[in-house]
């Protein structure tokens, strides 16, 4: 087998709108801003790009990009699947078609209008339910909210997970978001008011949840090469990984031998083994955070302490600044907006660059992750 | 024309066409492998031990234990709201293979883990019955 092409593409350009709950223009137009916004941030034009990775449930086709862009040959496009579960993987496979010399200067995005948006849960077609949803939806198992729910329970059952725990976790991404003028939700929080917030799905809280928001990003990466001879500091992609269990079947899968043992336990161990480096290496974290409990079970997916601890270590202040890990500081899902986790990607460029509102010393490499609950992916990257 | 909101029912497929077919008589199956008998739910076509197409559906016990419970609050889908805030539980049973359903005859708070539980039928239209559970009595 060849050599993993570590260090093999860089992101050299961010593109964003602002987040809202609503924006008031199309996904198509937000999605073109962000991209317009991430070019110019590298100093690169339509011209330079060949190739265009999406998300699948994207809205926005390559075709669109294209011809409003004015891209003069695009020679590589992909989609990577499963809602939040794609982020990461998006811009690992723009890192790959780089690192093979298929592309040379790779968009990913994603444009999502769900603050103000149909509920899909609410909105979805109340027949016959195809699929997985055959065996959850009639039941009334109906939101990612209550898929998540279940599992926590078990992990509350199997490990002593309390709602403090889940309380820690939410009021420390919080504390960030309050530094960052983009986030959503920057009022300070406390463990009384996080208590205090009406239940959504017992045993989780109006505070677990992401937020509801419209919004768009974009990435530009290209050759380690080019990188260096553009306007920002590159941002190495160290490695990408993704992941699927045995016997998985998206959200609502209880049917594993461990279902809390999600993709990310096997997207943690490939990404570790392709990046070439642990956790004990990472200055920061950028956990996927649809709902809290996914930061408490990502720390031990990923390793960052054992089966059971994940609480414990967010209850003892680890994922503040100046904690063993700092970890979504920018407020990321839970208080500066839910564009399916490529807010994630973002920080962690900015962590790099040295621009975060949170800035952790010395931050050489940055985890980022998607979704657990769904096929997944994650990143590790770094300073050149 | 009735105006409650339309409950979600199963789309039955290929695979789990025999499974919902025995609920509608109140018999709960489960697939096993026709070649190396190793049960799997949900129904799919080919076993991911062997890699078998074969296969046979067997009666299960239609007892088991509670494993996990959520209680959704509002808002919920609308064929629901009228019944928030309500459970929904994983069960275990006997055999080792978890279902989705609802723990019947039993207040919320009154849900444990472990709890033996077997199954209740509830019909919800013309042809469709759905698993549930209710304390074993």
């Amino acid at each position: 087998m060849n050599d993993y092409p570590r260090d093999a593409a860089a992101i050299v350009g961010v593109g964003h709108t602002e987040f809202s709950k609503n924006i008031g223009r199309p996904e198509r137009t937000i999605a073109l801003e962000a991209i317009k916004m991430a070019l110019d941030d590298a100093g690169l034009t339509a011209k330079d790009v060949d190739g265009l990775v999406k998300f699948s449930l994207e809205n926005t086709m390559e075709v669109e990009i294209v011809r409003n862009l004015g891209i003069p040959n695009l020679s590589f496009f992909g989609d990577v699947g499963y809602g939040g579960g794609a982020g990461c993987g998006a811009v690992g496979h723009a890192a790959m078609a780089i690192a093979t010399g298929v592309a040379e200067t790779v968009v990913v995005w994603r444009a999502r209008n769900r603050g103000s948006g149909g509920r899909p849960w609410a909105t979805r077609p109340t027949n016959k339910q195809p699929g997985e949803m055959q065996w959850f939806l009639p039941f009334g198992l109906s939101r990612p909210v209550d898929q998540i729910a279940m599992l926590t329970r078990r992990h509350m059952i199997e490990y002593g997970t309390t709602q403090e725990h889940l309380g820690h976790v939410a009021t420390s991404v919080r504390e960030h978001a309050t530094r960052n003028p983009n986030a959503m939700m920057r009022k300070p929080m406390t463990m009384d008011d996080y208590l205090a917030a009406r239940w959504v799905s017992e045993p989780l809280r109006l505070f677990d949840c992401c937020l509801e928001s419209d919004g768009a990003l974009a990435f530009v990466l290209t050759t380690p090469e080019r990188a260096a001879a553009l306007k920002q500091p590159a941002v190495l992609v160290r490695a990408a990984s993704q992941g699927i269990g045995p016997d998985h079947l998206v959200m609502a899968n209880y049917f594993t031998a461990n279902p809390l043992d999600t993709p990310a336990r096997y997207a943690a161990q490939e990404l570790w083994r392709l990046a070439g480096m642990g956790p004990d290496e990472i200055d920061c974290a950028q956990f996927y955070d649809a709902f809290s409990p996914l930061i408490v079970i990502s720390l031990e997916e990923y390793g960052f302490c054992k089966p059971g601890e994940g609480g414990p270590f967010a209850a003892e202040g680890n994922l503040k600044l100046g904690g063993a890990l700092p970890s979504n500081t920018s407020g990321s899902s839970l208080s500066e907006a839910y564009v399916h986790g490529m807010n994630l990607i973002l920080e962690g460029v900015r962590q790099l660059r040295g621009t975060s509102t949170s800035q952790v010393e010395n931050c050489e490499n940055v985890l980022v992750t998607s979704g657990n609950g769904v096929p997944t992916s994650s990143l590790v990257l770094r300073k050149p | 024309m009735s105006s409650q909101p339309l409950r979600p029912v199963p789309g039955p497929d290929d695979a789990s066409e025999p499974f919902w077919e025995a609920c509608a008589r109140h018999v709960l199956l489960l697939q096993a492998c026709g070649g190396c008998g190793t049960l799997r739910f949900p129904p799919r076509p080919m076993c991911p031990r062997c890699n078998s197409f074969e296969q046979a559906w067997v009666p299960a016990s239609g007892r088991g234990r509670v494993w996990s419970w959520v209680i959704a609050h509002p808002p919920v889908l609308p064929a629901f709201a009228d019944r928030a805030p309500y459970n929904v539980i994983v069960v275990e049973l006997d055999e080792g293979v978890r279902m989705i359903g609802n723990l019947l005859e039993t207040p919320n708070e009154e849900i444990a883990e472990g709890m033996p539980i077997e199954v209740a039928w509830e019909d919800v239209e013309d042809g469709v019955s759905l698993p549930q559970w209710r304390p074993t009595q």
